[in-house]
């Protein structure tokens, strides 16, 4: 009897089904999801595929300048640059570079947030002063700071690190340390509605300990938002990046990110705009998807429009 | 109001100063700043006197106070002698530029006028465009004008304003030859040729700001809208007979328009940081392209003034916005 009703019940459907369900009756950040994909497959199979190393440059001069600043053919799909150098192959190591940044910096970013919001929406004593340095924070001019912060730890970093993990690892910290206090708002503002609901008290009152209350009760129900704020914030790490690599305190130059590509191109753009078009159109078709899939995201995870 | 804009201007206080010290600390005590950047060659005396004439042997403290001091004491000090033709400031030592041993203050005196012009009509411009658009289109919520609308402010928010400059000056200057693509600072309007001139060269990278701005605020216009014209009193209105017009221009768009405000407010002071960009993509000489170029020659009190100038813009136009919002929302009282 009872296991004829037990199938009779639907399977109880989960969270992120559901989540998914939504998501999917939405167009923009359907077609976000599948461009952004397709870009991380060019960056990450690409390679595998198109075997040209981005960094070559033929040792023989005389060769070097006849395949320099060619237009796209079979031998170089987009071209060479003003060093004969595969435009094709440093698009690829460049959008790496510049989606890894957009990612890394992203965790940073809400790692430091969710920290803080959670210290700051839990535990009175810390409210006040964490809520004043995030104040403070938001009051630093974030570019300019962010140009004089490469410009002094590069060269020390990039002595430690080698040049390119130390600027990449500067670069990195540095974007994330200047953008987790969005993340860090809107978590407080979560964690201080949640701390008055009843499951809240209920583990409280059988004397569940700080850290099990944040890891067990408060963080998994502040996922949705702080999900939301992590895909807009690839988005704005990636546009950080390439504008420091635009004025030229970005990576080094034997190092491509789309915008130092972007940089590079500019002297030329005269001649050959598609040199700036090409690395130009992936920051913002990448910039583009990620804001469709964080469109997307708010709506799937907001319980008042799913289902509706 | 008047003991909470009080109040406020003297939070702002601690917050500048604490603003400052973070400046100061972390141009200072950077492993790359210059102080280690003298040769190695140089015998150890001179290079003491070296140090001595930058005031860079000094304890950090010293140097910190020296500096507030100069910032907010003596440079207002200059500022007021040479408009009123007094003699407060004494001849006392000005921030200097480590580049051209001028007054920091002198040179910013001499960029702002470009910065201003360009990013000041680019906002302006922005703005204009952008309140029409977010009211139509929310009056009109899922017509074909709203969703392009929509459209195209999504990308215009994610296409970064540098790959936007360097495709207007590729279009409308490289292949189309309409506009120059660099800013002549040195151009002066006396008359009819040379003000076109002046149109003509603010056209690009105005238009490049002035659209980045416009996808902003015109997003906020339309939801502002939007919430408002669901309102009891959008109903009331209509139902007493008032023409759609005055409903939708005078009674919905006055309401609307008091969060939009405070946005314009705080989009000020970061349009001065898209400014660094626009200053090197057309290559205006305004205080963009001087923060750039000090910190490429490494000169410390430039980019320390600068950069706190900034801040200084931030912290002012958060306290407008604050205060605007209690003016025109009779809802919120402060006090």
């Amino acid at each position: 009897m009872t296991e004829t009703a037990a199938t009779l019940i639907e399977k109880p459907r989960s969270q992120w089904r559901d989540v998914w369900i939504q998501f999917r009756t939405h167009g923009g950040a359907l077609a976000g999801m599948v461009v952004f994909l397709t870009l991380i497959a060019f960056v990450t199979v690409g390679p595998l595929v198109w075997t040209v190393d981005p960094s070559y440059v033929n040792p023989d001069a005389a060769r070097m300048i006849m395949t320099r600043n060619k237009p796209p053919s079979l031998d170089w799909p987009l071209g060479t640059d003003q060093l004969g150098r595969d435009m094709l192959a440093r698009m690829m190591a460049g959008g790496r570079v510049s989606i890894a940044v957009g990612l890394v910096a992203m965790s940073i970013a809400i790692v430091l947030g969710t920290t803080v919001g959670v210290l700051a929406g839990l535990f009175k004593r810390l409210d006040g002063p964490l809520m004043r340095l995030t104040d403070l924070v938001l009051a630093l001019p974030l570019l300019p700071l962010l140009l004089v912060m490469v410009f002094l730890f590069r060269d020390a970093l990039g002595r430690a690190l080698g040049s390119e993990t130390g600027t990449f690892v500067l670069i990195v910290s540095a974007i994330g340390a200047t953008s987790w206090m969005q993340a860090a708002r809107i978590v407080r503002g979560e964690v201080l509605a949640l701390k008055e609901r009843e499951f809240v008290l209920a583990a409280r009152s059988i004397g569940t300990p700080p850290r099990r209350m944040i890891l067990r009760h408060i963080l998994p129900n502040v996922i949705s938002p702080v999900m939301v704020a992590a895909t807009l914030g690839i988005a704005s790490a990636i546009i950080t990046e390439s504008a420091l690599s635009f004025l030229g305190l970005g990576f080094p130059p034997d190092f491509p990110t789309w915008g130092r590509l972007l940089f590079e191109g500019v002297d030329y753009m005269q001649l050959y705009p598609e040199r700036v078009l090409w690395p130009g159109l992936a920051i913002s078709l990448t910039v583009l998807s990620v804001n469709y899939i964080g469109d997307g995201l708010r709506d799937a995870l907001d319980p008042r429009i799913r289902g509706r | 109001m008047l003991t909470f804009v009080i109040r406020r201007l003297l939070l702002a206080i601690p917050t500048l100063l604490l603003i400052s010290l973070v400046i100061f600390l972390l141009v200072d005590l950077a492993p790359g700043s210059p102080m280690s950047e003298i040769p190695r060659t140089v015998p150890p005396e001179v290079r003491e006197r070296m140090m001595q004439a930058m005031g860079a042997n000094e304890p950090v403290v010293v140097r910190y106070l020296l500096w507030l001091r100069q910032f907010f004491l003596v440079e207002p000090a200059y500022v007021i002698d040479s408009l009123m033709g007094t003699n407060l400031a004494g001849g006392a030592q000005r921030v200097l530029s480590w580049q051209s041993r001028m007054p920091v203050f002198d040179i910013i005196a001499q960029r702002l006028p470009q910065t201003l012009t360009v990013i000041g009509s680019a906002y302006l411009v922005g703005v204009l465009i952008a309140l029409p658009i977010g009211i139509y289109s929310a009056y009109r919520q899922y017509s074909w004008f709203d969703q392009l609308g929509t459209f195209v402010t999504m990308v215009g928010s994610s296409v970064p304003t540098f790959f936007t400059g360097v495709l207007l000056i590729i279009v409308f200057s490289v292949n189309l030859g309409w506009f120059p693509s660099i800013y002549d600072t040195t151009l002066e309007v006396t008359d009819w040729a040379s003000f076109k001139m002046q149109i003509m060269q603010m056209a690009l990278p105005v238009t490049m700001l002035a659209l980045h701005n416009a996808t902003e605020i015109s997003r906020y216009m339309r939801s502002s809208m939007l919430e408002n014209l669901g309102q009891d009193y959008v109903r009331t209105a209509r139902a007493k007979g008032m023409s759609e017009r005055v409903v939708v221009l005078k009674h919905v768009l006055r309401n609307s328009l008091i969060p939009v405000v405070t946005v314009i407010a705080l989009g000020i002071p970061t349009i001065f940081g898209g400014a660094i960009i626009a200053e090197q993509v057309f290559k205006v000489n305004g205080l963009g392209t001087a923060l750039i170029g000090a910190i490429n020659a490494s000169d410390l009190p430039t980019v320390q003034t600068l950069t706190f100038i900034f801040a200084v813009l931030i912290v002012f136009f958060n306290l407008v916005a604050d205060i605007l919002y209690g003016i025109l929302d009779p809802r919120i009282r402060y006090d």
